[in-house]
């Protein structure tokens, strides 16, 4: 596993990003991981019973663990010094061989072995102490990671405020300095092991019903707060990030009706929200292709209408269309759009590869106001996010909703009690594309332009993705899949070459380990985790039944 | 005047004449049966008559109006419920929510009312769920409101797919095999049922049903179904006496053998029924 990531050249990337400062880098980090992880998994596998292994033993098989792990790490670099290994493996340069041997060349090749051997010893060790403690030493070292991944995006605001000691103790300008890793580990270490041994869990759980709700309101609050000030004092880009990702709990909330409702598999969201944003450009931008020059509140109810009408277009003819082909017919209406939008054809309405530029923000402050730029984009996303969640909600528990449930659960049975399909899918259609044309617009206001590259199918993919690794159903699973699939993969932009592949381990990952989603919502939850206690449909008579008509008799 | 009458349905499935020529009608406030053996065609003439199937000739004609060719929501307009042969509950709704899908033809609200949940929706909601746990009390689910259809027992599942068919206040309840997989007791209970809903209701029933004990109690007329014709039909009564019947339930010769060797107080279709 070491070699695959230094082969696949995760490693020198990310050596540009030092996770503490001067000490290790974030692709070292990488590598330690693995020595950490083979210990591990080699003392917990280690032969005899886990209970009553002897101390030895577990540390022999950690060491052996990571020593191999190391060892072969160490092959690479002595076949690199033989051979050029570039030729077949690209990334197998001198950088990464520097960074694998502390640049000491070959001289250095004993490095990972002995690295490798240490931390499986490590890894072995921490078997030995009470689980508790490992747990809390685990968490610690977790924190480590991320602070120091967040540095430099924490730092900035703490130098301007009175934090400003503890920004410059704790964080370089880039990741942690050893004082702040060290601390960082001891403090949040022991702060858990606190927390632990208080069993402050349990005891929130033995508050009364009244004690929890009076501790509420300002717990709501303090959220709230926390939300309004997100993007400010972050600088542009931050808050550039957050309204992305605000941009984006609008639209999975949208596709959530669709889908969660409904069951309507869309993965050709971005048409709309193509449509959304060009209709936005068109009415609103002083550039060329403007065609109105209206201020973007006037342009929003026809970007939403005209969204909505194309739903209606693009629904009828697929409503008959069930499971697995809807989701490919709708794939090709996404792309049909995206292709037009940048073809030669529509070129002298939309401008082609060159776009629609110069479109206003929403609202007019000087730059320095506090709604400038991106900020305003947040807020409005948050807004319209809540609307939608309201109006979500509400139809949820309605006539219609439950029409749309009984579709997604059997369709013809739906129809035979009175449901008309036509109507209520194209309804389920026309509510999702009207609020991804109004992320479009909103995404348009927040970019200032609009180009037939901006509409690509990972659009609909990270809408559908982030449904799924949030929870189904859920709002809250709504934003979290926004923060964790749009939020984090900004913030790590440098080493966007590598964001596929860690889009794909996470989403394979949580079809492992958690398929209901982060957050599910209450329902999926009972759906997917409660035992079965049902005989299969058509089994002989059950003893339920039985006991039942005994006590009828 | 008849409430149902099928004029000459005719189904076939590519060469397969599922059914041929069925001439049928139901009179208002009655029970009427179609019993056959396997295969005979009972279930395909239901999904014709609820719009799953379209017909390839002849014709259904409910309350004076054609209904073949119109679509399965249409014809639940009218006010045509159905149950199932094997359940299809909506698994993941509630017992409660099931049942207020099938009032949907008779709510009103539409998307905007929904979303501003304006008062008169509100009234609406409210009736509709006092209706909907009537109904549970109705088919003896007091209670189990809350419990997700699919986790409910076998014979809960049945009763559930009753009162959701009921929720649509149908004229013509059509039952596909009512008491399948019941014990002795749970199936006289249901027989009881069936019979409530056309005494306290005054629902017409049309009835597959394989269980003879059911069907012979209740039916007012039966109709029985042999390769997809139509091969008698009558009072319970006569129907027993009938050896076509006997014969398509039993095979060719059977019916000479049975009235031969048996005395002449024993009924050839308790025989047969004893068989099944």
């Amino acid at each position: 596993m070491a070699l695959y990531l230094c082969l696949v050249g995760i490693v020198p990337v990310f050596s540009e990003r030092p996770l503490i400062d001067d000490v290790v880098s974030l692709g070292q980090a990488f590598i330690l991981l693995t020595g950490l992880l083979a210990g591990y998994v080699a003392a917990t596998r280690a032969p005899g019973d886990p209970a009553d292994r002897s101390t030895p033993i577990t540390l022999a098989a950690g060491i052996i663990g990571g020593t191999l792990t190391g060892l072969a790490v160490t092959v690479l670099v002595l076949i690199g010094a033989v051979i050029d290994l570039r030729a077949i493996i690209q990334p197998a340069s001198p950088a990464l061989y520097d960074v694998l041997t502390l640049e000491l060349g070959v001289a250095g090749a004993w490095v990972p072995t002995a690295v490798g051997g240490a931390l499986g010893a490590l890894a072995a060790a921490s078997l030995l102490v009470p689980p508790l403690v490992r747990r809390s030493l685990a968490i610690g070292l977790g924190a480590l990671v991320l602070l120091g991944l967040f540095a430099g995006l924490l730092r900035t605001p703490m130098l301007g405020s009175p934090l400003s000691a503890l920004g410059r103790l704790l964080f370089a300008p880039e990741g942690l300095t050893a004082v702040g890793a060290v601390l960082t580990v001891v403090a949040v270490t022991g702060v858990d092991l606190l927390l632990r041994v208080l069993d402050v869990r349990r005891r929130i759980g033995d508050l009364s019903q009244s004690q929890r709700r009076t501790a509420l309101p300002p717990v709501l609050v303090f959220a709230l707060v926390v939300i309004l000030l997100l993007p400010q004092g972050l600088g542009p880009f931050f808050a550039q990030v957050v309204a992305l990702v605000a941009l984006y709990i609008l639209m999975g909330l949208g596709l959530n009706i669709t889908l969660g409702l409904a069951g309507l598999l869309d993965l050709g969201f971005v048409a709309f929200f193509a449509v959304g944003a060009y209709t936005v450009g068109l009415l609103t931008s002083t550039a060329e292709f403007g065609i109105a020059q209206w201020p973007f509140w006037a342009a929003i109810p026809f970007a939403v209408l005209i969204a909505m009408l194309f739903g209606a277009f693009l629904g009828l003819p697929i409503l008959g269309i069930r499971g697995d082909y809807l989701a490919i017919a709708t794939l090709g209406f996404g792309e049909i759009i995206r292709i037009l939008a940048g073809s030669d054809l529509l070129k002298p309405i939309l401008g082609g590869p060159r776009g629609i530029i110069n479109i206003p923000k929403p609202i007019d402050v000087p730059p320095d106001h506090f709604l400038a730029g991106a900020q305003q984009i947040y807020y409005i996303s948050l807004i319209c996010a809540g609307i939608i969640a309201f109006v979500a909600l509400r139809l949820r528990d309605s006539r219609l909703g439950r029409a749309w449930v009984a579709i997604r659960e059997d369709e013809d049975v739906a129809e035979a009690m009175g449901v008309n399909l036509v109507h209520t899918k194209l309804l389920a259609y026309m509510l999702g594309a009207a609020f991804a044309g109004l992320g479009g617009a909103i995404f348009a206001a927040l970019i200032g332009s609009i180009f037939a590259s901006s509409i690509q199918l990972f659009v609909s993919i990270n809408v559908v993705a982030l449904i799924i690794v949030g929870g189904m159903g859920s709002i809250p699973g709504v934003v979290l899949g926004a923060v964790f699939l749009i939020g984090l993969p900004e913030l790590f932009r440098e080493f966007s070459e590598y964001r596929f592949l860690f889009y794909g381990i996470a989403l394979i990952l949580m079809m492992r380990l958690r398929p209901e989603g982060l957050l599910p919502s209450r329902i999926v939850r009972r759906e997917m985790h409660l035992p079965d206690n049902v005989e299969p449909h058509g089994a002989p008579v059950g003893s339920q039944v039985a006991a039942e008509a005994q006590e009828r008799a | 005047m008849p409430l149902l009458v099928a004029e000459g349905v005719t189904k076939r499935f590519g060469g397969l004449v599922a059914v041929h020529k069925l001439d049928f009608s139901i009179e208002p406030g009655t029970i009427i049966s179609v019993i056959g053996p396997n295969g005979a065609g009972k279930t395909t003439f239901f999904n014709c008559v609820a719009g799953f199937y379209p017909i390839d000739d002849g014709r259904i004609i409910f309350d004076g109006q054609q209904i073949n060719g119109l679509r399965p929501d249409r014809i639940a307009h009218l006010r045509i419920s159905r149950t199932y042969q094997n359940i299809r509950l909506f698994a993941n709704m509630t017992a409660l929510e099931n049942i207020l899908v099938g009032q949907h033809q008779h709510l009103k609200a539409n998307w905007i009312g929904a979303v501003l949940r304006t008062p008169g929706v509100r009234r609406e909601e409210e009736q509709a769920t006092q209706e909907a746990r009537r109904l549970l009390d109705f088919v003896g689910l007091q209670g189990k409101g809350d419990a997700l259809a699919g986790k409910l027992p076998y014979g809960d599942q049945r009763r559930l797919e009753i009162a959701r068919a009921l929720a649509n206040q149908p004229r013509l309840l059509l039952l596909d095999e009512p008491t399948a997989g019941m014990n002795p007791a749970e199936t006289a209970n249901m027989t009881d049922f069936i019979r409530s809903l056309r005494d306290a209701l005054g629902i017409s029933v049309l009835l597959i049903e394989h269980e003879m004990r059911v069907v012979m109690g209740i039916s007012e007329r039966i109709t029985v179904l042999d390769y997809g014709e139509k091969i008698a039909e009558g009072s319970p009564r006569q129907i027993r006496a009938d050896p076509r019947v006997i014969e398509a339930y039993l095979g060719r010769g059977a019916a000479s053998g049975l009235s031969a060797d048996a005395a002449p107080s024993a009924d050839p279709i308790d025989a047969t029924a004893a068989a099944l």
